[in-house]
């Protein structure tokens, strides 16, 4: 079961959904904080569905105040560097490139494949800590190779 | 990683001591998600940990706990409050190392960072093997404090020997990021070593004196610092000679080396600002310091904020007129115009507290654009406004007065913080320092009952701000001098009007580099103020008021005026400054003005110097001139001012260096009632 486990972490990594910083912090996971990767990763989805909401909103309006966008924009990639989302902080980048340009088309696309992303990943790791609940504590961080 | 520096820690149990073990840090970032791993890291690492999410909020934990933390680490974009406003913040008050970070890793915002005196900057996603060194920026404060003072006996002690040994400790150093080399004083290497090898008390290395009680810098000891430091010379002042001279029992070198660095980067930065100013009054600007002074209740300390203000090279001055000047951007269009405006505007950065009453900023705004800029400064009024607000201004004052020590603190700046602190303090540090202050002080309240009333109004909101700066910049003014702005009790009474001047400037200026510069500001307005008064007062003021009014007065006493002004250029930038900023200055300045009486027929503009002489000496002119330009409007008030000032003036023959500061929480008249 573990070893599922493993697979699936590794996967993620290898597929460039985490990085590094995932590792870092499943380091700082121990006995006395079981489960702090989980609570991290439930409290990032959490902020940053409030923040992709924020985001919707204010690209609905259709007046592209790309200040505030980026803004925002850069909220969103703050946190999602600080757990490792690799391919979500790709899109967050891109989105504020079109930004700094003032690109609204660009901006809405990407926004849209970050969207994607997002879910993507909230997904997976739901499921990924889901089975690491399962199978026991014991997993604690490997560096992908 | 490389735990060295942690090595005392967990890691490496060779050193007894837990350090830095149950280090106190303090995490503000609006980012849940990242104020949750750092705190996880942090608490890895062993520190003890506090969260905020919100800058206010991490602001108030800090004063409330002066105490409580050892080191501040901040987020750069945060909604409520810029991180860099925060940071200046701490510096100045709490003196606390802060460390930035941001997913921002452009290299402006680094040397944003850099400049506004953070010890390190972090990239996100941050690593814990950053946060593993961060006790060394802990360590590296205090050594520089030691080092500072150990630096003005001269005791280079086996500088050479402890290289070695110092080694492996920068090591830990090395770790950190390279934003923290910057410990201005290269000597910090000596530090460790001198601590090595002789006796400097508590070994540095030694944990223990990380943790000797912090100092409150009150407005009265800053004023005493920036009078010590304005005798030696601003770039040779030593914080050995400086405790020395300031004599204040219980103060360690180390209080006043770190105070000397902070109070050194307040100065650079108004520098950078008065360059920006362009020189318009490059003495002014400095003077404005001057007005500062005057303006401070501080009497005593106004005058030797002054004479040391007068010292004080005209480009620390400058620097501070800068410092105020960028403060205030709302200056900058007015400074050309009206150097006091300048000043104010650094007042008014500095005292966004203290607003003056509202009642000046009519009566400044009546011509002087800049006055509603410099709100806190006095300077700009014009007399005749001055008059209609010399009414309110007694309003002010005496709301002041009951409220808040103004007075002995002077130091209007901290007022917010200093008031307690400084209040009945400061005026007695102000006795002493300067009987002339305390007779001009108490001169003062009774001119400033009446005078400042009217002065303080259109000075005590321009100065407002200098003055409780100024105040309580003397002696704090590394930290509290910021207050002024966020120093609550500034703002009290007097500043209503002075307040906004002050907060606009502030908002400005950035007020982050206000408060810095602001609090800078004070000290060479204090300083110069202080040494001036003694010497030239009334040429300080002169010059401070010619630069100030010098566009509208020119035509008054210019010759005076200009005499005055040219020789107390430098000084009466400072004073200048100080009037500026306290606009009280007029009040106070009279003192210095009427020092100078034959040059000045404006007595008035004497008067305004006052506080910092300089002050006084543009009211002066602007009441002559009132044509003056919108930054005379301050000196209307001033004007008004020097009837008081002169009165003042004649009783102290202190040049009614108001420690424009006070203005912050007094109205001009903080002046020691």
């Amino acid at each position: 079961m573990q070893r599922q486990v493993a697979l699936i972490k590794q996967s993620l990594f290898d597929q460039g959904y985490l990085d590094e910083q995932f590792m870092e912090l499943e380091e700082l996971q121990d006995d006395a904080n079981p489960n702090f990767v989980e609570e991290v990763s439930a409290l990032y989805f959490k902020d940053s569905a409030r923040l992709i909401n924020n985001i919707d909103q204010a690209l609905e309006r259709g007046s592209f105040d790309f200040n505030r966008l980026d803004n925002y924009m850069h909220q969103f990639k703050g946190s999602s560097t600080s757990i490792g989302a690799s391919k979500v902080k790709t899109e967050c980048t891109k989105f504020r490139e079109y930004c700094r340009a003032g690109n609204a088309e660009g901006c809405l696309r990407t926004f849209h494949q970050l969207k994607k992303e997002h879910s993507t990943l909230r997904k997976k790791l739901e499921h990924y800590f889901q089975l690491a609940r399962q199978a026991g504590p014991k997993e604690t961080a490997r560096r992908p190779k | 990683m490389i735990n060295s520096g942690h090595g005392r820690g967990p890691d490496s149990g060779s050193n007894s001591d837990p350090f830095p073990a149950g280090l106190r840090v303090l995490v503000v970032d609006d980012d849940p998600t990242c104020l949750m791993i750092l705190e996880r890291m942090l608490m890895t690492c062993l520190y003890r940990v506090t969260k905020c999410n919100r800058a206010e909020l991490a602001l108030s934990l800090l004063r409330k706990n002066k105490n409580g933390f050892d080191i501040v680490i901040s987020d750069v974009h945060m909604p409520d409050m810029d991180g860099f406003k925060l940071l200046e913040h701490v510096g100045l008050e709490m003196d606390l190392p802060v460390i930035m970070m941001s997913a921002d890793d452009s290299k402006s915002v680094v040397l944003k960072g850099v400049t506004h005196g953070a010890v390190d900057y972090l990239i996100k996603p941050v690593r814990i093997e950053a946060l593993k060194n961060i006790w060394q920026h802990v360590v590296r404060k205090k050594r520089n404090e030691w080092n500072v003072s150990e630096h003005s006996g001269g005791s280079i002690e086996d500088t050479g020997g402890d290289r070695d040994r110092q080694q492996p400790r920068e090591d830990a150093d090395n770790n950190s990021s390279s934003v923290n080399e910057g410990n201005w004083r290269s000597s910090s290497s000596r530090k460790r070593k001198e601590e090595e090898v002789d006796d400097q008390g508590d070994d540095k290395e030694d944990t223990s004196s990380l943790k000797k009680p912090r100092v409150v810098w009150s407005v009265e000891l800053h004023q005493q610092f920036v009078a010590a430091v304005n005798q030696l010379g601003v770039d040779k002042a030593v914080p050995k000679k400086i405790l020395e001279m300031m004599n204040v029992p219980g103060l360690t070198r180390e209080n006043v080396a770190s105070h000397l660095q902070k109070y050194r980067i307040y100065l650079r930065r108004l520098g950078g600002v008065s360059q920006h100013q362009g020189n318009m009054n490059h003495s002014f600007m400095t003077g404005q310091d001057p007005s500062f002074g005057p303006l401070s209740s501080l009497n005593g300390f106004d005058l030797q904020a002054l004479a040391v203000v007068g010292q004080l090279p005209a480009q620390s001055l400058a620097q501070l007129q800068a410092a105020g000047l960028g403060r205030s951007s709302l200056i900058k269009p007015g400074m050309s115009s009206s150097p006091l405006v300048d000043q104010r505007s650094i007042f008014n950065f500095e005292n966004p507290k203290v607003r003056f009453g509202d009642g000046h900023g009519q009566t400044i705004n009546n011509g002087n654009k800049q006055m509603s800029l410099l709100h806190g400064v006095p300077t700009g009024m014009e007399p005749k406004q001055f008059a209609g607000s010399h009414m309110r201004v007694q309003q002010q004052i005496t709301g002041v007065r009951p409220g808040q020590n103004v007075q002995s603190s002077g130091m209007v700046l901290s007022v917010a913080d200093h008031l307690p602190r400084g209040g009945p303090s400061m005026l007695s540090s102000l006795g002493q320092q300067q009987p002339m202050f305390s007779t001009s002080v108490s001169r003062r309240s009774d001119l400033t009952g009446a005078v400042r009333n009217s002065i303080p109004e259109t000075n005590n909101r321009v100065v407002p701000a200098t003055h409780s700066v100024f105040n309580n910049f003397p002696a704090d003014l590394p930290q509290n001098n910021f207050p002024l702005a966020s120093a609550p009790g500034i703002s009290i009474p007097v500043s209503a009007s002075y307040q906004e001047e002050v907060n606009s400037s502030d908002a400005k200026g950035g007020s982050s580099a206000a408060t810095a510069g602001f609090g800078n500001p004070c000290y060479d307005m204090f300083n110069n103020f202080s040494q001036q008064q003694q010497q030239h007062h009334n040429n300080k003021l002169n010059d401070w008021d010619l630069r100030n009014i010098g566009l509208a007065f020119s035509h008054q006493d210019t010759a005076s005026a200009s005499a005055a002004f040219s020789t107390s250029e430098a000084y009466s930038s400072s004073s200048s400054l100080r009037k500026r900023r306290e606009t009280d200055a007029t009040v106070v300045t009279a003192h210095g003005q009427n020092q100078q009486p034959p040059s000045r027929s404006l007595n008035h503009l004497n008067h305004v110097f006052m506080d910092g002489g300089s002050v006084r000496v543009k009211s002066e002119r602007v009441a002559e001139t009132v044509t003056c330009p919108p930054a005379t409007t301050l000196f209307n008030e001033q004007y008004h001012q020097e009837d008081l000032m002169s009165a003042l003036l004649k009783q102290e023959g202190i040049p009614s260096v108001d420690n424009e500061f006070d203005f912050d929480g007094y109205s001009i008249d903080n002046i020691p009632v």
